[in-house]
């Protein structure tokens, strides 16, 4: 199976730039270089790459409606917020193979014909700040960006990785939503056309520019070609980040790339796509990972984040959890998503510490059912159904916290 | 630590700073990280120096400040603890690695030690799901956490 995220990354030097060059790199971009920028552009619609940044949007098409704005400057932007819980893959290509970013930036900043790229990269990733600094600096040196690429620190406020609210941020500003349309490919960045892509869909440019989008679609599955990065997390033997063709099933990653549950334990429930994805029962797993397959076993791929459950874990504990984190990071514009997730957070608090009320399940699906498909961003939608997904597989684990706490229920 | 900047004497480094971006305004952010290693933290004063410095109300640095938690930390010890609490950091234990903190150094989330050694903060995800419970101490990631190894860590920090 050909890996090339990470293929390199057993070896220590792989973030150098000559490790790199001997590994073939930067070859794409000199083939990219020497096309059209429409060809260039052509390739990757072929190739039927996806954005790996959560929704699955189709780069190529992505990119035609930027090149078809006739407005200059346009900017490309590479989203490294990466603050989706559950979530490390971008921190391994920022940290251990940096190159393969910088020159899919590349390609993308001569097929776009755009003017200079960010990386905006969260702040609390200090370490991949230095390893990408020095590659950009090393790219510098070697003669391979002609345009000025810039990172820009984020500041711990995970909405910015929204991405208009990433622009308001690059701008200088708080970092909330706007209203779309206009989409950031017609207006974006101080209203130039603006392509913005997560860390792992750059990443993949080199390896389609290289090989051909025919080679690519070899990959993975039909309606999602190309490998995915799995970052698995939570009660199995080997946690860490897996490189795996689009489609690999849930069952796989968990039992075969990550060790199987911990200490021999029962699985108890898995959310497939970072915090934001709906939780799956034990029965779901053979769920492929890709855009399409996921979301028809009602959840979503998201991030392609694994969080792995064991029996004996508390739900309702993690649930509350999930809910806090959303209320923590709701940037306060709209009023669903403002109230609605404190409200949340507070219920599942109150059933976590055994004083839940009678009723208050019902409460809660009423709650959630307001907040849902009434907030300006996907932040709100994404708390809303977290807490409706975790009642709907779990309920009677709820029903049964209600008036008493984890300790009786022989859960942690 | 090189002194702090006076209310005379303006914010050095910004000029390479806006350079980067097509307006000044956006330069905000890198200056408000720039401002607060010189100043230590982003006092008043420091904000005062950033909206000088790139010739912004007052108002808008504060609205920017605020946003963000980084931003937003007020005055801290030497050393900033921000362990991660969220959801596969807590099912491996990151509760009973802050329920160590306080019987050994009196650290509550929010809190700084007497000593004005540390401080610490709960935080979202910091992308080290696999090695939870994860912490950063200021700069440095330190994961694998448990009782016994978080007070180890932070002994190496003065
Ligand atoms: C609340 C929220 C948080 C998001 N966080 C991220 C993120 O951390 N990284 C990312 O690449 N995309 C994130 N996205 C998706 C971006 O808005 C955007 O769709 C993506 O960066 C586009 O890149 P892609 O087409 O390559 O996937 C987030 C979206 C929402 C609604
Ligand atoms: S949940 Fe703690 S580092 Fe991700």
């Amino acid at each position: 199976m050909i890996k090339y995220l990470l293929g390199n990354i057993d070896n220590p030097n792989a973030a150098e730039i000559e490790e790199y060059e001997k590994a073939g790199g930067y070859r794409a971009l000199t083939k990219a270089l020497s096309m059209e920028p429409e060809d260039v552009i052509g390739e990757v619609r072929k190739s039927g790459l996806r954005g790996r940044g959560g929704a699955g949007f189709p780069t190529g098409m992505k990119w035609m409606f930027a090149a078809n704005d006739p407005k200059f400057p346009k900017y490309v932007i590479c989203n490294a917020d990466e603050g989706e819980p559950g979530t490390f893959k971008d921190r391994h290509i920022l940290e251990k193979n940096p190159h393969v970013l910088i020159e899919g930036m590349a390609i993308a900043v001569h097929a776009l014909k755009a003017e200079r790229g960010y990386i905006y990269l969260r702040g609390e990733y200090p370490e991949a700040e230095k390893s990408l600094q020095k590659a950009i600096n090393d790219a510098y040196r070697k003669g391979y960006l002609g345009f000025p690429l810039h990172i820009h620190r984020g500041a711990g406020a995970y909405i910015c990785g929204e991405e208009t609210a990433l622009i308001e941020s690059l701008e200088g500003k708080r970092g909330q939503p706007r209203l779309k349309p206009p989409f950031p490919v017609n207006a974006g960045f101080f209203g130039g056309p603006t392509v913005i892509n997560n860390v792992e869909t750059l990443a993949n440019l080199p390896f389609i520019m290289a090989s051909g989008a025919d080679s690519y679609l070899k990959i993975g599955s039909p309606e999602c070609p190309g490998n995915k990065l799995f970052p698995v997390s939570g009660h199995v033997e080997r946690p860490g980040v897996f490189e795996l063709p689009m489609g690999t099933t849930l069952r796989e990653i968990i039992y075969e790339h990550a060790g199987g549950i911990k200490n021999g334990r029962a699985l108890k429930a898995v959310i497939p796509g970072g915090i934001s994805a709906p939780v799956l029962p034990p029965d779901k797993i053979d769920c492929p990972m890709d855009f399409v397959s996921v979301q028809k076993y009602g959840s979503m791929l998201g991030s392609g984040a694994v969080m792995v459950f064991a029996e004996g874990t508390c739900l309702v504990k993690v649930a509350w959890r999930a809910l806090k984190f959303f209320e923590h990071e709701s940037c306060g514009k709209c009023t669903p998503c403002r109230e609605g997730t404190g409200w949340l957070r507070s219920i599942l608090e109150r059933i976590e510490n055994g004083q839940g009320r009678e009723g208050d399940i019902e409460l809660m699906e009423d709650v959630a059912g307001n907040i849902a498909g009434n907030t300006f961003c996907p932040l709100g939608d994404g708390a809303a159904s977290v807490a409706l997904n975790f009642i709907r597989h779990f309920r009677s684990e709820f029903e049964d916290h209600i008036g008493t706490d984890c300790r009786k229920m022989a859960v942690l | 630590m090189s002194p702090a900047p006076s209310a005379e004497k303006p914010l050095a480094g910004l000029e390479e700073i806006k350079k980067n971006y097509p307006a000044s305004s956006a330069a905000l952010m890198p200056a408000l990280y720039e401002a607060r290693r010189q100043f230590g933290w982003l006092s008043p004063e420091a904000l005062s120096a950033v909206a000088d410095a790139l010739n912004l109300p007052k108002a808008a640095v504060r609205s920017t400040a605020s946003f963000y938690g980084m931003f937003n930390q007020g005055k801290t010890g030497r050393h900033l603890v921000r362990i991660c609490t969220n959801v596969a950091c807590m099912v491996l234990g990151a509760g009973s690695v802050l329920e160590k903190l306080e019987a050994r150094y009196g650290l509550t989330p929010g809190g700084t030690s007497r000593d004005g050694r540390f401080s610490l903060a709960v935080t979202e995800c910091i992308g080290a799901c696999d090695k939870g419970p994860a912490m950063l101490v200021d700069d440095d990631m330190h994961t694998d956490l448990t009782g016994e190894r978080i007070t180890e860590v932070l002994e190496r920090y003065e």
